[in-house]
C-alpha cells in the first residue's frame, strides 16, 4: 500500500488509544468490583459491629463465612431456597417453550409481508418496563381485580382468590410473563435460519406435518432452543423482584431474595457476597455459552 | 373425517391454530399493560375497579397526583437525569471502544473484546452486588445514590453501544477508510470525515437505546440508590406497588413507558435510515441486536 510508514505507526497506536477509555472504565467498574465481591466473601468481620471488612490480599483470605454459607446451601435451610429456585426456573422455562415455540415458529414461517409488524409486536414487551408489567398484573390479580372477576363469572371459583400471597403458581407465571420475550427472540432468529426447502422436502417425501416438525424442524432448532433457554435462565436465576412483588412471602423466596436479604436487610454482606460467588460459579457455564454465541454471531457478521 | 385429514395434511392450508395462538400471545403480553395505562385515568382510588375517566391522578388531585406529589415527581426527575447523563457518557465511550476494537489486533485486543462482552452475560443481581460492594468499600469517595447509580448505568450501557456501532462498522468495511488514507488523510481525519458521518445513525440509535435501557433499569439502580431522594421510577414502583399505591403510580409508569417507547422508535427510525435500499428491515436488525 502507498501509506507512509509514519502513518502506519500512528494507526498502530490509534486503535488501542481509542479503545483505552472504555477498557479502563470496564476495568475500574467491572473487573475491580468483581474482585471486590471475592474480597468481601473471603474477608473478615469487624469484631465490634460484625460488619463485613473486605480483605484485598488473597493470601489473607478467610474462607470461614464462605464455607459456612456453602454448607447451608448444601445441607441446611438455604438448600430449600436453591431447590425452589431451580424448580421455578425449570417450570418457567418449560412454559416459555410451550408458549414461545409456536409464536416464534408462526412469525418465522407465516409472517409473510406483515413480518415486520408481527416481529414488532413480539419485541414490544422488551421495551415495556419489567416493573410496569408486574404492576399491571398486580392490578389484575387484586382480590377485586379482573382475573377474579373473570374466574367467578365462569363459575371456576366460588370466592375471590388471593393470588398475591405466597403462591408459587403466581410467581412462576410472573417469571414466564416477564422473561418470555427473551426466549421468543433467539428462537425466532434460529427458526428463521432454517432452510425452508428442508421442511418442504420432508413433506414431499410423504411425512405429515407432525412428523416433519418432530424430525426436521425441532432438531434443527435445537441450538436456538439452547440459546433461548440460557438467555432466559440467566436473569431468572438472579431474579428477586418478581417473587417479592407477586408474593412477598418467605414461602416463595428465591436465591435472589436471599442475596438481597443478606446484603440490605440482614446486613450480612459476607454471606451475601458468598452467595453471589456461588451463584456466579453455578451460572458460569451458561455465561460462557452466551459469550461464545455472541462472539460467533459478530464474527459471522464480519464474514458476510 | 376424511375432509379433516385432507385439511390437516394440506401443506398450503392457513395455519389457523398457530395464528390464533400468536394473537392470543400478543393479547396476553400487551393487554395487561394497556389496562394498567387505562387505570392511570381512573376517577376513583382503585386500580382494579373502573370508576370512570378523569385526570385526577395526573393533575387534579392536589396532593397525590403525579403533578403534585413530590415523591413521584422526584422519581421522574431522577430517572430522566440518570438516563440523560448515562447516554452522554456511555455513547462516546462505546463508540470509541467499538472503533478501537474493530481494527485493533492482537492478544490485548482479544482480551478487551471479551471484557466488553462479559457485562452482557452477567446477571444483573451479580453486577448490582459487585457495584454496591465496591462503592461501599473501595470507591468510598463516590457516594451511593445518584453518582454511583450513574457510574453503574454507564458500565452496563457501554457494551450495548459497542455492539450497535460495531455491527454498522463491519458492514461499512475498511475500504472507504483506506481510500481516504491513500488520498492523504491522516487516520484521525479519516475517522472524522469518513467513518463518523457513516456511523451517525448507529450513534444516534445508541444514544436512544442507552437512554431507554437506563430508564428501564431496576436492579442496578436499586442496589446503588441511597435513600428516597435517589429513587427512580422503577424503584418507586417496586417500593409502593404493594403498600399504598394510587392510580398516580400507574400514571408515573405510563410516563416512563412513553419515554422508553419514544426513544426506541427514534432508534428504529435512525437504523432505518441506513437500511434504506438494503435487504431486511430495521425491526429485524433490532431483533438481532437483542441477542
Amino acid at each position: 500500500m502507498s501509506r507512509a510508514p509514519a502513518g502506519r505507526n500512528r494507526t498502530r497506536t490509534l486503535w488501542p488509544s481509542l479503545a483505552l477509555p472504555g477498557v479502563v472504565w470496564l476495568l475500574l467498574f467491572f473487573v475491580v468490583p468483581f474482585y471486590g465481591v471475592l474480597a468481601v466473601a473471603f474477608g473478615g468481620l469487624d469484631p465490634i459491629f460484625g460488619n463485613a471488612v473486605p480483605v484485598w490480599n488473597p493470601l489473607q483470605w478467610d474462607s470461614t463465612v464462605f464455607v459456612d454459607v456453602l454448607d447451608r446451601v448444601v445441607n441446611a435451610e438455604l438448600r430449600e431456597v436453591y431447590l425452589r429456585t431451580f424448580a421455578y426456573v425449570g417450570t418457567a422455562l418449560f412454559l416459555c417453550f410451550l408458549i414461545g415455540y409456536p409464536v416464534a415458529y408462526y412469525v418465522s414461517r407465516f409472517g409473510g409481508r406483515r413480518r415486520g409488524l408481527l416481529l414488532g409486536l413480539i419485541i414490544a414487551p422488551f421495551w415495556i418496563n419489567y416493573l410496569m408489567r408486574m404492576l399491571a398484573w398486580i392490578n389484575l390479580l387484586q382480590e377485586d381485580g379482573y382475573v377474579n372477576d373473570v374466574l367467578s363469572a365462569l363459575h371456576l371459583t366460588s370466592a375471590p382468590v388471593n393470588w398475591l400471597e405466597g403462591r408459587s403458581i403466581t410467581v412462576v407465571l410472573g417469571l414466564v410473563y416477564g422473561y418470555i420475550p427473551f426466549f421468543v427472540l433467539p428462537l425466532f432468529a434460529a427458526l428463521d435460519r432454517i432452510d425452508r426447502s428442508v421442511m418442504e422436502a420432508s413433506r414431499d417425501l410423504g411425512m405429515g406435518p407432525l412428523r416433519t416438525f418432530l424430525r426436521v424442524t425441532l432438531p434443527l432448532s435445537k441450538q436456538g432452543l439452547l440459546a433461548a433457554a440460557v438467555i432466559t435462565a440467566l436473569p431468572m436465576m438472579g431474579d428477586y423482584y418478581t417473587a417479592d412483588l407477586l408474593s412477598g412471602s418467605p414461602r416463595t423466596s428465591m436465591i435472589g431474595n436471599q442475596i438481597e436479604f443478606f446484603l440490605f436487610e440482614g446486613s450480612q454482606k459476607n454471606a451475601g457476597a458468598s452467595l453471589v460467588v456461588i451463584l456466579s460459579i453455578m451460572l458460569m457455564a451458561g455465561m460462557a455459552y452466551y459469550l461464545v454465541q455472541t462472539d460467533r454471531a459478530t464474527r459471522e457478521l464480519h464474514r458476510s | 373425517m376424511n375432509r379433516l385429514r385432507t385439511w390437516w395434511s394440506n401443506p398450503w392450508r392457513r395455519p389457523a391454530f398457530l395464528a390464533t395462538g400468536f394473537w392470543l400471545y400478543v393479547i396476553w403480553s400487551l393487554v395487561p399493560v394497556l389496562i394498567a395505562i387505562q387505570f392511570a385515568f381512573n376517577s376513583g382510588r382503585s386500580r382494579s375497579t373502573w370508576q370512570g375517566f378523569s385526570l385526577r391522578w395526573w393533575f387534579d388531585d392536589p396532593d397525590r397526583s403525579l403533578w403534585h406529589d413530590p415523591s413521584l415527581r422526584d422519581a421522574l426527575v431522577n430517572s430522566l437525569w440518570l438516563a440523560f447523563f448515562t447516554m452522554l457518557i456511555a455513547t462516546p465511550l462505546g463508540v470509541a471502544l467499538a472503533l478501537g476494537l474493530a481494527r485493533w489486533r492482537g492478544r490485548t485486543a482479544r482480551a478487551s473484546n471479551l471484557l466488553m462482552l462479559i457485562p452482557l452475560a452477567t446477571p444483573e443481581i451479580v453486577m448490582g452486588t459487585m457495584l454496591f460492594l465496591v462503592f461501599d468499600n473501595l470507591y468510598t469517595t463516590i457516594p451511593l445514590g445518584r453518582p454511583a447509580m450513574l457510574l453503574g448505568h454507564v458500565t452496563f450501557s457501554v457494551s450495548y453501544v459497542v455492539i450497535l456501532v460495531r455491527g454498522r462498522l463491519l458492514t461499512i468495511g475498511p475500504d472507504l477508510e483506506d481510500a481516504a488514507q491513500d488520498l492523504g488523510a491522516s487516520p484521525v481525519a479519516a475517522i472524522r470525515t469518513v467513518l463518523l458521518p457513516l456511523l451517525w445513525p448507529a450513534i444516534f440509535a445508541s444514544l436512544m437505546i442507552v437512554f431507554a435501557t437506563s430508564i428501564d433499569d431496576f436492579v442496578i439502580s436499586a442496589f446503588l440508590s441511597s435513600d428516597a431522594s435517589s429513587q427512580t421510577i422503577p424503584i418507586k414502583i417496586y417500593s409502593t406497588v404493594r403498600v399504598a399505591p394510587t392510580p398516580a403510580l400507574n400514571a408515573l409508569a405510563t410516563v416512563m413507558l412513553g419515554f422508553t417507547l419514544l426513544a426506541v422508535v427514534f432508534a428504529v427510525l435512525a437504523l432505518k435510515v441506513f437500511r434504506r435500499g438494503e435487504q431486511g428491515s430495521a425491526v429485524e436488525d433490532f431483533a438481532t441486536l437483542e441477542l
